[in-house]
Parts: C-alpha cells; sequence; structure tokens
C-alpha cells in the first residue's frame, strides 16, 4: 500500500470516530499548549528580568563589607567599618579597568519641606555616581567637585521624593528643603527610572556629596559601599580581579585571611538570576512534559481500545489482501496523526495562553521556535512509542481469529 | 479443457490445543474447474469451516497439497499469501464484515486499496462498476446502517468483485437472511456465475445449497459424498412465485 492511501485510510477511520478522536487529541493538546505556553512565560520572565537589570548598567561593580565575626557572632555586613575612602582613591589609581569609581554613604531619615515630610534613603555618592549607575538628571544638575570638597548642602532628589513632597509634576530645583534638620538647597531632579527587577522603588532617595552626609547626617568616618565601573562588559572580570587585589593590599590582609569585603558585580548579580530563571522555566516545562506524556498514554489506550473494537475490521482488511504490516502502519499513521494533529492545535492554544498571560503579567511572552520544534517532535515520538504497540498488536492478529471475533 | 482453479490432493490439517490434536481435516481431494458453482455442506464440526479458511488462504494444511489457478500455497509466506487473496479471492462473509460509518462505495473500494497499482480514479470506476452489477448504484453513498441486510450482502458482494478475482468464497452468505431476501442473494450469486464467475459457498441449508451446480457434503473431516445437482433451482423462478410482501399494508 502507498502512503497516500494509508493517510486516506488513517483519515477515514479518524474521521468515523470524529468525537473521540478530539477527545484524545485533547489530552495532547492540553500537554503541548502548557509546554508552549509555561516555556513562554519562563523565557519571557527571564527576558524582561535581563532587561531590567542590564538597564541598571552590565559594567556595575559593586563592593561591600563582608560580614565580620567576632568569636563566631555575626555582627552583620553594614556593621562593619571595613570601607574607607582611601580604598575608593586606590581603586581610581590603580586599577586599569575601571572607568569611574564612587564612594557611597548611606543615611536615612526624613526630609521635610513646608508641611509635607517623608521618610527616604539619603545616598552620600561622588559625581561620578550617576555615570555609573546609569542615572540621567532630568532638570537642573550635578554637583561639581567643588561641592565635594566643600561638603556643601546641595541634593539632588529622586522622582518619589519630588513627587512626595512637592506633588506630581513640580519641578523644585532651587527650593531648599530640610534633611534630618539641616537645610538642602535642591539643585537636581533625576529622571524617572520605575521598579527594579526585584520590585524595589529605584526612585527613592536623594543624592548628595559623600562628604556632606559622611559628616554632616551619619557622622561616620567609614564608606557604606564602593560602585565602580568596568572599561567595558568583558573588562568586568579583569576589573573585580584588580579591585580585590588593590583592597586585600591595603586592608593589609594576610594570604590565609578571607577578604573584608565582598565584590559583586551586575554580571555576576544577571548570571544567577538567569539561572534562577532557568530553573524556574525548566521546572514549568517538566510539569508540563508531564501533561503531554499523560497525554500519551492517553492516545495508546485509545489505540488499544480501537484495535480491540476493529478487530473484525482487521480480519477483514487481511482477508482482502491486507499485510500485517499495512496494518502495523494503519494504527501507526493513526495514533501519529493523532499526536502531530493535537500537537498543531495545542501549539495554537499554548501560544495564546502565553499571550493572554503575557497581558495579564505585563511581560511580552516568547514563544521560542525551538519550543515549537520541541514539542512537534515530542508529538511525533509520542505517536510512534505510543502507538507502535497496539499497532504490533492488531497486526499480529490471525486473520481467522478476528474474523470470528465478537 | 476449462481452466482447473482449485486443485487439492491429500490435504490434512491437525491443530494442537494443548496435549490434544484434533484433526479437522483427515485427506481431501477437490478439484473445482472456473465457472462451477460448488455448495459445501456438513454438520457442525466436520470440517467445512477450515476448509474454507484453507480456500481462503487464511490457513495452511498441515499436510497435502492445495494449488489456486495454479499457485502452489505452500510455497508462499504471509506477505506473499495476502497479495494473492488481494488478486486472486473475494470473500463474503455471513456477517457481511462492512466498515461501519463509511460509505458503500468506500467499503467496496477496500480490496483496491491493498494494491498499489490501482490509482485513486480506476479504483473509484471499478467499485461503482462493483456496485451496478449488485444492482445498487443508486444507494453508493448510503451507510452500511442505512441499508437492509440484503443490501449490506450485496454490498459485500460487490467488494468480492471489485478485484475481479478468480474465485469467490461465501461463509454463509444468507444465514443472516430471512427467506426472501437469502434467494434474492442466490439469484445474485447464480446470475454472477452465469457471467463466468467460479463461486464456492458454505452452508447448512440443504434448500440453499440446491442452486449450486455440484454440493460437496464434509463428513468428519472428509468428503463425505460429491454430487451434481439434479434438481437445480433457479432463484428467479421461486422469487416470481413468492408473494411480495406489501409495506404498504403496515402503513395503512
Amino acid at each position: 500500500m502507498n502512503l497516500t492511501n494509508l493517510f486516506k485510510i488513517a483519515i477515514r477511520a479518524l474521521v468515523r470516530n470524529k468525537l473521540r478522536a478530539f477527545l484524545t487529541m485533547l489530552g495532547i493538546i492540553i500537554g503541548v499548549a502548557s509546554v508552549i505556553a509555561m516555556l513562554a512565560i519562563g523565557e519571557g520572565s527571564k527576558k524582561s528580568i535581563q532587561d531590567q537589570m542590564s538597564s541598571m548598567g552590565t559594567n556595575l561593580i559593586m563592593v561591600m563589607p563582608n560580614m565580620q565575626r567576632r568569636g563566631g557572632v555575626s555582627l552583620g555586613a553594614s556593621s562593619s567599618m571595613a570601607l574607607k575612602y582611601s580604598d575608593v582613591t586606590a581603586i581610581r589609581n590603580e586599577a586599569a579597568s575601571i572607568a569611574a569609581v564612587s564612594p557611597a554613604v548611606n543615611a536615612n531619615g526624613q526630609v521635610i519641606y513646608g508641611n509635607q515630610n517623608t521618610q527616604t534613603s539619603i545616598y552620600g555618592v561622588s559625581e561620578e555616581y550617576l555615570d555609573i549607575r546609569k542615572l540621567e538628571i532630568q532638570s537642573g544638575r550635578i554637583f561639581n567637585s567643588n561641592e565635594v570638597r566643600s561638603m556643601s548642602k546641595v541634593c539632588i532628589l529622586g522622582q518619589t521624593v519630588v513627587d512626595n513632597l512637592f506633588g506630581k509634576g513640580a519641578d523644585p530645583v532651587g527650593i531648599s528643603i530640610r534633611i534630618k534638620n539641616l537645610p538642602f538647597e535642591i539643585i537636581g531632579v533625576l529622571k524617572d527610572k520605575g521598579e527594579s527587577g526585584m520590585g524595589q522603588d529605584q526612585d527613592d532617595l536623594i543624592l548628595a556629596p559623600y562628604t556632606t552626609v559622611q559628616r554632616r547626617l551619619a557622622a561616620v568616618d567609614y564608606i557604606n559601599g564602593i560602585y565602580a565601573s568596568a572599561v567595558s562588559e568583558e573588562k568586568s572580570a579583569s576589573a573585580i580581579t584588580e579591585v580585590e587585589e588593590i583592597l586585600r593590599r591595603t586592608h593589609k590582609i594576610k594570604e590565609s585571611e578571607e577578604d573584608d569585603f565582598r565584590i559583586m558585580s551586575q554580571s555576576e548579580l544577571l548570571e544567577t538570576v538567569s539561572s534562577i530563571t532557568n530553573i524556574m522555566k525548566y521546572l514549568l516545562g517538566a510539569i508540563a512534559g508531564i501533561s503531554l506524556l499523560v497525554g500519551g498514554i492517553g492516545i495508546m489506550n485509545i489505540m488499544f481500545v480501537s484495535v480491540t473494537e476493529r478487530t473484525r475490521e482487521i480480519g477483514l482488511r487481511m482477508s482482502i489482501g491486507g499485510r500485517g504490516k499495512d496494518i502495523l502502519r494503519q494504527f501507526l499513521v493513526e495514533s501519529m496523526l493523532l499526536s502531530l494533529l493535537g500537537g498543531a492545535v495545542g501549539i495554537i492554544f499554548g501560544y495564546l495562553i502565553a499571550k493572554g498571560a503575557g497581558t495579564l503579567m505585563n511581560m511580552p511572552p516568547v514563544v521560542t521556535s525551538q519550543s515549537i520544534v520541541l514539542a512537534f517532535a515530542v508529538c511525533f515520538i509520542i505517536g510512534v512509542f505510543f502507538g507502535w504497540y497496539p499497532a504490533k498488536k492488531a497486526s499480529n492478529l490471525s486473520p481467522i481469529d478476528a474474523l470470528r471475533y465478537e | 479443457m476449462k481452466n482447473i482453479i482449485i486443485e487439492i490432493n491429500g490435504l490434512r490439517k491437525d491443530y494442537h490445543i494443548g496435549e490434544v490434536t484434533v484433526h479437522a481435516l483427515r485427506g481431501v481431494d477437490l478439484k473445482i474447474e472456473e465457472g462451477e458453482f460448488v455448495a459445501i455442506m456438513g454438520v457442525s464440526g466436520s470440517g467445512k469451516s477450515t476448509m474454507l479458511n484453507i480456500l481462503g488462504c487464511l490457513d495452511k494444511p498441515t499436510h497435502g497439497n492445495y494449488m489456486l489457478d495454479s499457485v502452489n500455497i505452500n510455497t508462499l509466506d504471509k506477505d506473499a499469501t495476502a497479495k494473492l487473496r488481494n488478486k486472486k479471492l473475494g470473500f463474503v462473509f455471513q456477517a457481511y464484515n462492512l466498515l461501519p460509518r463509511t460509505t458503500a462505495l468506500e467499503n467496496v473500494e477496500l480490496p483496491l486499496f491493498y494494491n498499489s497499482k490501482v490509482g485513486s480514479r480506476e479504483r473509484k470506476e471499478r467499485a461503482v462498476n462493483a456496485l451496478e452489477a449488485v444492482g445498487l448504484a443508486d444507494r453508493m453513498h448510503h451507510m452500511p446502517n442505512q441499508l437492509s441486510g440484503g443490501q449490506q450482502q450485496r454490498v459485500a458482494i460487490a467488494r468480492s468483485l471489485v478485484n475481479d478475482p478468480v474465485l469467490i468464497l461465501a461463509d454463509e452468505p444468507t444465514g443472516n437472511l430471512d427467506t426472501r431476501t437469502s434467494f434474492e442473494i442466490m439469484e445474485l450469486f447464480q446470475d454472477l456465475n452465469e457471467k463466468g464467475r467460479t463461486i464456492v459457498y458454505v452452508t447448512h441449508e440443504s434448500d440453499i445449497a440446491k442452486f449450486a451446480t455440484r454440493n460437496v457434503i464434509f463428513r468428519d473431516g472428509k468428503i463425505q459424498r460429491e454430487n451434481v445437482v439434479s434438481e437445480r433451482l433457479n432463484a428467479r423462478e421461486i422469487l416470481k412465485t413468492l408473494p411480495v410482501e406489501n409495506i404498504e399494508e403496515f402503513d395503512a
């Protein structure tokens, strides 16, 4: 029997049992749709997190004091006073792969303007900080090195702080506000940056010269962290090694001792996040794959029922000249048609589900051609694998017994 | 000299059911020429069903030779036997064995699907011709459940004709039909026989056997008796004498 006849016979058999064929396909449809949708949502969320993180600057390197232990008791990372401004100078002067570097001194406190007040974080930084964090000025200006040196009481506000103190859309440049009861002049406003990948408001902050924050607001002599940017993304790894070497030397850390600081880079963070979202994606995919397997077993089940129910038909086909392999092929083609057709419908459904979920979750789903090929391949394998045994059983029937079957 | 369609010599068939060996056929010699119309008779257990299975190449003899249209069946493997059935044989069953939810035309086309030399146009043409030959050209697109028992058996006969076989084998073709319809089927068989078809059928009703030209009676796995039918019945003549059931009477 040639292939066209084989397909015609299989299609006729399926058309004869439309409802049953559809119900059998439903298992595959749901399986494939969930695989496609889950992979698309997983891939989409991974991509949107990556996009947001790289908008923060992929060259970014952060140095934080490491947790210190005294007799086994952790004092917490922020309690450390390991970093000094001299470290910033050392990095600036010595590290070749570093383009810009800024200290960061953190303070929290109440900010007052007129009868409005708000609680926010005040970051003491150098003028390079905006470049490093890819922050942009919407109006006004950045503080200059003179203002840094002279501990000027000037500040730059984030959008959320502006909204809280002055209302939406206001331009408060030139106005004086009180931070922790000290008067500061607003010299600039930052552009809106939105939420970070972790759901943190990146606009709820005030920037001021690190000297001002260190002496006047926090009254400390150490710094809380160092932000630096590598000259390029490729140089980011060597920049990290350079910073580590410099800091170990300036901190006089012996060979055997651990670092008293911690270096994090954006690309490293990106990798961590990617690996987490990848795990999530594969987990979702695996769960969906199980439903695909269940769908395949459904096909096998129905094919068995079909073979038993059509025993007399098989006997007849054999008596009019059907060979064992014709019968085998007929049932194989039937099960493959079922699963491939189910797969095609499933891909369409999966795509629609991914689209719907994407609009709900506010991120574009990414249906990769890879997942479509995968789904089709899996359907083909399911069709052959789960169709084989019932088909083999059918082809091994004796025509006499099959014709006599009641 | 007419062609010899079937030539059987010293044919035996043993079945092994566990330890017990059943001798279903114990030495059968049979010769059927082209154009013959043979009825095989016998009580159940006489070996006539086994004989029909072997004649239909669905089963192989344990001993002895079976030549179908000059082909020795013993030399063929499974696939070759299937091919031989497709080319040389037509089957008619007691229970019709039509595919459900499949039109009469598609049912008749079925054997030609297994013959790769027949294209789709020729397949349809031959199926239509076969249906015309059994007088069902107007029921071509009906499903089996829209046809009466006699009509279903006619479709089955058309299916057995479509591959232009050398031999038509029928297993109790009238077993599921009432008397009148049985005679109608026999009329069709007699028609086909007159046109040169070789037909062998199994029956246990002696009056149905009288439509054949020759009767072969089996008993205990052997041919007990063979005889040419002396007072052969003509189905067409008998049908004329039967009262025609007036269906309209039931409506009144």
